[in-house]
């Protein structure tokens, strides 16, 4: 388990699933999650990188900055998701298109 | 030092004038004081440059600055200033006179409509005429010229709603152009063949024969135009009586003292390049002109148009002198002239003001206050004023111990030995001596009509009154200024003029090789001293018991006179029809000239040239028009606006608006590009 691939296989496939979920959930929180599955793919890659490739703590730093991001974003994100549903009693994204026409 | 002084006395009134054209009205009294501030500045640094000139009295005193104006490779333009014992006393007498019209116009315009304009104008006439004084080259000396033509057809113009001060104005501008033309005729003549506006420059190339001959007389007759237009000298006398529509203390400062002077001054300094031959014309013209003007004098009713022609006969008097070869006598004769002539001016605005208002109370609206058939008897209701011009008289009319005689006795003696030299010239002296005969006689005429005999208007006598001391204060100092003493300190002879002006203003010989030398002229002219003192004296008693006989004895009717006179009376009183026959023969053949032009301008130019280049111009603005049309906007411009219609519709579709759709476009994209990669 002592490998630099094996973790990012995780990390291939935390990603991949963080994007399925982004493109195909129609659920406002949903996408949310999916979003945050991509980036603490990105984390694990930073940490994995960090510890193989002799960075030393440059990648723990990052992920650290990366974890502030992803909770900052998810208030803003969440603040919106719950306007949406103030406004159009619904959280369906395909439904917040107001602004198409 | 004289530079940095100079260049205050030059800057302080060009300040004011500023300050008062843009600020004049907001300042509290108009601000009257800043103008008067300036000027006395500017005084009191010329009294001081006066001193140090006397206590170092030396006559060959020199400064000189100068600074490239501008540097067009081989075309370069050098101006700047220069400072000589000339320049000194010229400075004093322009800053000394202006300060006392200064101070006189705050009473003589109080209340006046455009009072702090009035004031930002003197400012501006006395930066320029300072600007001429210092001049050390023509094209400066051009420039300071015309700054001074237009403060002169401002100051006249002042009281613009008048028809008749509108007029003088443009006629006083126009007539002066004339002039003008032939000095800048002159400037280029000399630039042509010196290649250089200095004047020190030019009297070297003179002397080096660089310009000979024909074209240096014609140079110096043309510059001598530029002088005949400004100091108004026949033929374009016919401004300057007009000019006195300006305010009185205007026509004393400009028309009197020091503008009309500036012809006198140009003539002095150019006085070096003159050939024979332009002496002569100069000695013709203002010989001409001093009996010329003399003569109308006589017939005047107004008493501000006797000081105007007056003031032309004066001046043709100093042209008379410089034609002669006596330049410094007409300089001094300038100097001596600005100080009684700006008083005698100064008191026939005092008449006038007191008149004025005498006729204000009665509500008479109708008569002349300047006629002086409408004054009489004033002595005893006005003394300073009456004591004041009368020394003044005395002064103009050449009586010993005034300072008019000095300087008329150096001009006559002058011409009176050119003529000894130069036997066919013998009119010359006869122009002086009569120009001096009729001067005395009109001056005291004035006197007479003015102060004494019976008022010719009763009614009025009781509301003359003496004028404020502001405007007296002038008077007295200019009529004491009219003494012999001031100019001939530190020696006590009336008889003649040495003094400090002629130790330190010393004739220089000609730079024209062949004229005589200023030692060759000036011994003439002490020759001739003495007959010419005696019959000056002589010719100015006759003058002045003549005046008496007729206009307070009165055993001499000047009405019969007139009337057996008829035709030379009403010549001169006509002015010798000069105005009527200018317009008849000059003015309105020009105007039919240009009427005619007009015409050929209108019906021939502009209606088949013009109109037809119009027309051409149409036919092919069609044609582009069409091409335009049709061409590039039809298939050019909406063709381009088709195909990004098309492309948008078709790019439209992919536009869904659904971000997971293009999260989905973004992961295709990517992955195209990894296996891209890959392989």
């Amino acid at each position: 388990m002592d490998q630099l691939n094996n973790y990012l296989y995780i990390s291939a496939i935390l990603f991949s699933l963080g994007t399925f979920a982004v493109m195909t959930r129609r659920n406002g929180i949903a996408v949310l999650m999916g979003v945050e599955l991509i980036l603490n793919a990105a984390n694990l890659n930073f940490v994995a990188f960090s510890r193989f490739g002799g960075m030393n703590m440059d990648g723990h730093i990052f992920s650290l900055f990366v974890i502030v991001l992803a909770a900052a974003e998810a208030a803003v994100a969440l603040a919106i998701v719950i306007n949406i549903y103030n406004n159009l009693h619904t959280i369906n994204v395909d439904d917040a298109a107001m602004m198409k026409e | 030092m004289f530079i940095d002084y100079s260049l205050f006395i030059l800057f302080l009134p060009l300040l004011a004038f500023v300050i008062q054209i843009f600020f004049g009205k907001k300042l509290p009294r108009q601000g009257d004081w800043v103008s008067i501030l300036a000027i006395m500045t500017s005084l009191v640094l010329a009294i001081i440059m006066f001193f140090s000139m006397i206590s170092s009295y030396d006559p060959n005193f020199k400064e000189e600055a100068s600074f490239t104006w501008f540097d067009m490779g081989e075309f370069k333009i050098r101006l700047g200033f220069l400072v000589d014992n000339l320049t000194i006393i010229m400075l004093l007498v322009v800053t000394l006179i202006s300060t006392c019209t200064h101070l006189f116009s705050t009473e003589y315009l109080k209340g006046d409509i455009r009072y702090s304009r009035y004031f930002a104008y003197l400012g501006l006439f006395t930066f320029s005429m300072n600007g001429i004084v210092l001049a050390n080259n023509l094209i400066s000396m051009y420039m300071f010229w015309e700054l001074v033509g237009v403060s002169s057809y401002l100051l006249i113009g002042h009281w613009f709603e008048k028809d008749s001060a509108a007029d003088a104005s443009k006629k006083a501008f126009l007539t002066n152009r004339v002039g003008d033309i032939g000095f800048f005729i002159g400037i280029m003549l000399i630039y042509n063949a010196i290649g250089s506006f200095a004047f020190g420059d030019i009297f070297n190339g003179v002397a080096s024969e660089m310009i000979t001959g024909t074209t240096l007389t014609l140079a110096g007759v043309g510059l001598f135009m530029g002088a005949m237009g400004k100091s108004s000298q026949f033929p374009l006398h016919i401004w300057l009586p007009d000019a006195m529509e300006g305010p009185t203390p205007v026509s004393a400062l400009m028309h009197a003292a020091t503008m009309v002077a500036a012809g006198v001054y140009l003539s002095v300094r150019i006085f070096p390049i003159l050939t024979p031959d332009a002496l002569l014309v100069v000695a013709y013209v203002g010989g001409f002109t001093a009996l010329f003007a003399a003569s109308i004098a006589i017939t005047q009713r107004d008493i501000k148009k006797v000081l105007a022609y007056s003031t032309v006969s004066q001046l043709g008097y100093m042209i008379l002198a410089v034609g002669t070869g006596v330049y410094t006598a007409a300089f001094f004769h300038l100097l001596t002239h600005a100080m009684f002539k700006a008083n005698l001016f100064y008191g026939s605005g005092s008449v006038i003001h007191s008149m004025h208002h005498a006729l204000h109370k009665k509500h008479d609206h109708d008569t002349d206050p300047q006629d002086m058939m409408n004054m009489g008897g004033f002595r005893t209701k006005m003394p300073i004023t009456h004591w004041s011009m009368l020394l003044s008289t005395l002064a103009i009319a050449g009586v010993p111990l005034f300072s008019g005689f000095l300087s008329k006795d150096a001009i006559l003696a002058g011409t009176l030995s050119f003529a000894q030299h130069h036997p066919q010239h013998f009119l010359l002296p006869i122009f002086g001596f009569g120009a001096a005969l009729i001067t005395a006689f009109y001056m005291f005429r004035m006197m007479f009509l003015t102060f004494y005999g019976k008022p010719q208007m009763p009614e009025l006598i009781d509301d003359i009154h003496e004028s404020p001391k502001i405007m007296t204060g002038p008077l007295v100092l200019l009529g004491g200024l009219s003494f012999f003493i001031w100019y001939t300190l530190p020696y006590f002879n009336f008889m003649s003029s040495h003094g400090w002006f002629t130790d330190l203003v010393i004739p220089r010989d000609s730079s024209v090789p062949g004229n005589p030398s200023a030692e060759y002229i000036s011994q003439g002219a002490h020759h001739a001293h003495h007959l010419a003192m005696y019959l000056s004296i002589a010719v100015a008693s006759v003058g002045i018991l003549l005046s008496w006989i007729v206009y307070i004895k009165r055993s001499l009717s000047a009405d019969a006179w007139s009337k057996r006179l008829g035709f030379l009376y009403h010549w001169s009183q006509g002015k010798y029809y000069f105005d009527e026959n200018y317009s008849k023969y000059l003015y309105q053949p020009t105007l039919r000239l240009a009427k005619k032009i007009a015409w050929i301008d209108w019906e021939l130019y502009d209606k088949y040239f013009i109109n037809g280049f119009g027309k051409v111009t149409n036919l092919a603005s069609k044609v582009t028009g069409k091409f335009d049309y049709e061409a590039i906007d039809q298939i050019l411009v909406d063709g381009t606006a088709k195909i990004a219609n098309l492309l948008g519709r078709l790019l439209r579709t992919v536009q869904t608006g659904k971000l997971q759709n293009y999260v989905l476009y973004v992961t295709c994209g990517l992955i195209i590009l990894m296996i891209i990669q890959t392989f």
